[in-house]
């Protein structure tokens, strides 16, 4: 009786101590690859379970934010019984450097593989000079 | 005369490295008995199971696969999830970071003694493969009506 009165004061209380993979409180940070090519960066993560809704990305003075919640179906009444994936939310950032152009960037998410581009500035990526021959 | 990189011999990680040993050693870390089939935390997938009284839920944490290609299997109640992430790398450029899984995987889980294996159910989605097995019939919980 005194359990029920708890979680009905508190609806969290119940799914958070039945289900390790609904806590929030600790963000995960999901493997990326990062490399670079002549036009920019190229920043690849596997965010499983995090659809374009619930996806965010920001840019605040040099620094790039991504964070994203996972969305699962998952039966009222379940029992975990074993967990990897301790959290419902992804978190990671990175500082950005003065020669990347933070207005352009691209976002692509498929499949829970988020794709973001960060080019270079246009004056800064390489050029190739023509030689004239007079 | 080199030592590791990360191995910050004698400064702060090192107390913590000779503490978490210590704590090892007084809980008798070692001698846990796990499971047979149990795999080291952080292998490819990650895996979340639960169960009801009706069926066990197996979530797979797969994100950018192609559904085609995994092989799922039941044998008893041994689930086998086989597949290949294949991530291309690119020639040309400079890799600053490279943590994300690429190659074949297969995890084993071992599911309760009552499922039914005919009764299985999967679907892929934002990168979660999701699979559902119901429990026998006779071992789902019944309510006896008294007469």
């Amino acid at each position: 009786m005194s359990q029920q009165t708890s979680n009905a004061t508190n609806p969290q209380a119940k799914s958070k101590a039945l289900n390790p993979w609904e806590h929030d409180d600790l963000a995960l940070r999901p493997p990326v690859n990062i490399f670079e090519d002549t036009n920019g960066i190229i920043l690849e993560s596997d965010i499983p379970g995090v659809s374009r809704e619930n996806l965010t990305i920001q840019v605040d003075k040099g620094r790039l934010l991504v964070e994203g919640k996972t969305h699962i179906d998952i039966p009222q009444n379940l029992e975990p019984l074993y967990a990897d994936i301790r959290s419902n939310r992804y978190q990671f950032s990175f500082a950005l450097s003065n020669e990347l152009d933070t207005g352009k960037i691209q976002a692509n998410l498929k499949d829970g593989v988020l794709e973001l581009r960060i080019p270079k500035r246009v004056e800064l990526q390489p050029r190739k000079i023509e030689v004239q021959v007079s | 005369m080199f030592g590791s990189l990360t191995n910050f011999e004698g400064g702060l990680f090192d107390d913590f490295r000779r503490m978490h040993k210590e704590l090892d050693h007084a809980f008798g870390y070692m001698n846990w008995p796990t499971a047979i089939r149990s795999v080291a935390r952080g292998s490819f997938p990650p895996i979340n199971v639960g169960a009801t009284p009706e069926q066990v839920d197996v979530y797979l944490f797969a994100a950018g696969l192609d559904p085609k290609t995994l092989d799922i299997s039941i044998q008893q109640n041994l689930l086998t999830i086989a597949g290949t992430r294949q991530i291309t790398t690119q020639d040309q450029v400079v890799y600053y970071r490279n943590e994300r899984f690429s190659g074949e995987f297969r995890r084993v889980i071992s599911l309760p003694d009552d499922v039914d294996s005919n009764k299985v159910d999967a679907k892929y989605r934002d990168g979660i493969l999701h699979i559902t097995i119901r429990r026998q019939e006779a071992s789902q919980p019944r309510r006896i009506e008294i007469k």
